[in-house]
């Protein structure tokens, strides 16, 4: 253990903490832009320095260990000289348009700026300008370079979470910007539109291309039914915006809130996400079955998820050689487009050219695959409109709803039903444990041997996961699986997932089936999602979902009745034809870089 | 494979796969083309299992790893302030006016790229001029001249 001395106030921290944190032990804020729970230190933005007695010059608390008998001030009059030189010369070439600003309210340059009530600019503007500034050729990402105060937060989670690195920091000195491949547009290189760039973005240099305006207008049309999807992960975070505490799950007051907003109905994408788990759970059982019986050696193993889709744009880029271990299953928001734009409609009498579908997504990667060419096979765009939590809530707010004040509203019907598996797709390991839920009893006619079918060991935020289990006492129709040891991995955040298809590339594994969630933490740490983000932000959310799967009635996929009626009524069975057309997709290699 | 993918895979093989093999690999390439192009980047990038933003990043970082098309020899004049002092603008005026060019450009019979460089450390002897990387102290607007016409036959 240390002791020091910060602000004549004595205190013990264990070797190796910074002073910042150090300085938090005794509640006092430091203030920060460069620094994040989630990323390297980089130490470049300046405004945390502080004091150290003895020594030349100020330090930056993020990067400085303590040591033994250090005396900290973190509010000298140095300081806070520097300070506020520090703060100006980031405003100096930070276009402070923030009425205009998409982050307005969610900017930690302004709250910094709000607190220290700077006067006159003192510096020269070096805001840059010109027409490369901002690039919105992402449909997911907006990228303003007029924002930008270069801390790196966005190239550190590019690399280091996300092991693409879309974005790098090119040129030197005052020409320094955050580039991608020769400055080309965000849209045309190996950026996937996760989107954890913008969770971590100190001002509004990025942020998600948004479509509130389109949904409002969609929303006043007459001439327009608008029905609205909500992802799993959407109801365990949404609350945050609005004033409600981290981890509480918000599902039925969102769904009252949606419908105060004009929306025709209310659906959910946890109904598709059972529906999902049919058609995968079936796919890799078909899979299985040609591997081992028919020793067809064209089939893929491992078969891999294919429901984020930033993880399936990294895969297209990264790992083109793996494209046939996708799951050829549509993301559940595109299945629910698909359906909606079809069955749908023709059940509730709407002609599918009138509707509109609008989903609401912890993700900005969905604005991108709604967008695919693949993605209308209802013979219309199948989703129109993805919002990330955040604009919900941004919409919310603008409708003059007062959100904690809701009662809890159930879902419309039909597609609004879902089953405590679905709503885990929207954490690490969900999906698996979902698929296994299902899968299992379809082999063996009995439930997963696990207590309360909780998978406890595809859960937790550990990088990569793995599970085996035994299968037993198959059904006579899945004899082939009697004694098979059904090997699983699981992997959340792209790094992870690189990490993961190395390991798969290699041949030294022999997995049957690995899911991977493009996102820290899956999609309740998705790119769409309300800022801030941190481990223990996501820890409380993942809580949430298992609280709501736990809360639920029905908790495997096959018992979801309304999925049962839809397969009765329309699809017949999984990978039947009409799944074929509309539920399931392919994917094509992307360049790389 | 295109010549520049077969050198690169000859510079990897000669300074390894990790990333500390980034900056004399790039070196390698410059010295046979003369500049890193797109292509060249994205290679290397592969080669490297690195992005290629992360290859352009770094060869945007040095200004002697240019990322644009060069003539066979570049003709750096140093642009800092003792250089400057000692005539450096009546130099790279001489030479614009032999080669047709601006600083930045290339001559037409692509034999030339001028450019202006950051002090090369030869302030007791300037004006100081580079051609590839041999250097020429104390020149006058003749010697400059002089010395790119024999850089010019000898790239016949």
């Amino acid at each position: 253990m240390v002791n020091l001395k910060i602000n004549n106030t004595p205190v013990q921290v264990e070797e190796g903490t910074t002073i910042l944190d150090a300085a938090k032990q005794l509640n006092f804020r430091i203030p920060t832009l460069c620094n994040h729970p989630d990323l390297s230190v980089a130490g470049n933005c300046r405004v945390c320095v502080v004091e150290v007695k003895g020594a030349r010059l100020l330090a930056a608390s993020c990067a400085t260990p303590v040591s033994e008998g250090m005396e900290v001030n973190t509010n000298s009059e140095k300081v806070r000289i520097a300070r506020k030189h520090v703060l100006e010369l980031l405003l100096s070439e930070h276009n402070a348009d923030c009425t205009k600003c998409f982050k307005n309210g969610h900017c930690e340059l302004q709250q910094l700026a709000s607190e220290y009530r700077y006067g006159d600019h003192i510096f020269i503007d070096l805001v840059k300008t010109g027409d490369k500034v901002l690039d919105i050729s992402s449909p997911s990402i907006t990228k303003d370079a007029s924002k930008c105060i270069r801390c790196q937060r966005c190239v550190r989670t590019c690399t280091e979470l996300q092991a693409v690195s879309a974005l790098a920091v090119v040129h030197k000195g005052d020409h320094q910007t955050i580039s991608t491949f020769l400055g080309k547009p965000l849209n045309d290189v190996v950026c996937t539109n996760c989107g954890q760039c913008i969770n971590r973005c100190p001002t509004g240099a990025l942020y998600e291309r948004n479509y509130i305006e389109d949904v409002w207008h969609a929303i006043y049309d007459p001439n327009k039914f608008v029905v609205v999807e909500t992802a799993p992960a959407t109801r365990v975070a949404l609350g945050e915006d609005l004033g409600i505490e981290t981890g509480q799950r918000v599902t039925g007051k969102m769904v009252s809130a949606l419908r105060k907003m004009g929306f025709n109905k209310v659906l959910d994408t946890d109904f598709t996400a059972d529906l999902t788990i049919l058609e995968e759970g079936t796919e890799l059982l078909t899979r299985l079955k040609k591997a081992l019986v028919d020793k067809d050696e064209t089939v893929k193993l491992p078969m891999m998820t294919s429901c984020s889709p930033g993880w399936v744009k990294f895969q297209e880029h990264m790992f083109p050689e793996l494209l046939d271990n996708l799951s050829s299953c549509k993301s559940p928001q595109q299945m629910f487009g698909a359906l909606a734009k079809t069955y749908y409609a023709d059940k509730i009498n709407i002609k599918a050219e009138n509707m509109v579908v609008v989903s609401i997504m912890p993700c900005t990667a969905k604005k991108f695959e709604c967008n695919r060419s693949e993605m209308r096979d209802s013979g219309f765009k199948d989703v129109d409109y993805v919002l990330t939590t955040r604009e919900l809530a941004m919409m919310i707010k603008q409708a003059g709803i007062e959100f904690d004040k809701l009662e809890d509203e159930s879902y419309d019907s039909i597609l609004g039903e879902s089953t405590g598996a679905a709503v885990i797709f929207g954490t690490t390991g969900g999906v698996m444990e979902a698929a296994l839920r299902t899968a299992y009893e379809i082999i063996t006619g009995v439930e997963v041997p696990f207590t309360n079918l909780n998978i406890k060991p595809v859960r937790g935020m550990e990088g990569v996961k793995e599970a085996s289990i035994k299968i037993k006492n198959t059904k006579p129709e899945w004899s082939f699986l009697e004694g098979v040891e059904l090997n699983v991995a699981v992997a959340h955040g792209l790094a992870n997932a690189k990490q993961l298809m190395e390991a798969v590339n290699s041949g030294k594994t022999n997995y049957h089936f690995i899911e991977v969630m493009g996102c820290p933490g899956g999609c309740i740490g998705g790119g769409g999602q309300p800022i801030p983000t941190s481990a223990e932000i996501r820890k409380r959310r993942a809580e949430a979902i298992y609280a709501e799967d736990m809360g639920k009635a029905v908790r495997k996929s096959h018992e979801n009745p309304e999925v049962a009626e839809v397969y009765k009524e329309y699809l017949t069975h999984p990978l039947g034809h009409k799944s074929h057309e509309l539920l399931h997709t392919h994917y094509k290699a992307r360049k790389r870089y | 494979m295109t010549n520049t993918e077969v050198l690169i895979k000859e510079l990897v093989e000669k300074h390894g796969r990790t990333r500390n093999a980034l900056m004399p690999v790039l070196q390698g390439v410059v010295a046979c083309e003369k500049f890193l192009s797109e292509a060249a980047m994205i290679a290397v990038a592969r080669e490297l299992d690195l992005s290629a933003a992360d290859v352009y990043g770094t060869a945007s970082f040095y200004t002697f790893l240019d990322t644009k098309p060069r003539g066979k020899n570049i003709v750096r004049v140093c642009k800092t302030i003792s250089c400057h002092m000692q005539g450096k603008e009546e130099i790279i005026k001489a030479i614009e006016n032999h080669l047709k060019v601006k600083v930045g450009e290339t001559s037409h019979d692509n034999k030339f790229t001028l450019l202006t460089a950051n002090c090369l450390g030869w302030c007791h002897k300037g004006p100081v001029m580079l051609i590839n990387d041999e250097v020429f102290p104390s020149i006058t607007p003749e010697k400059a001249i002089a010395i790119i016409e024999e850089f010019s036959k000898k790239s016949n």
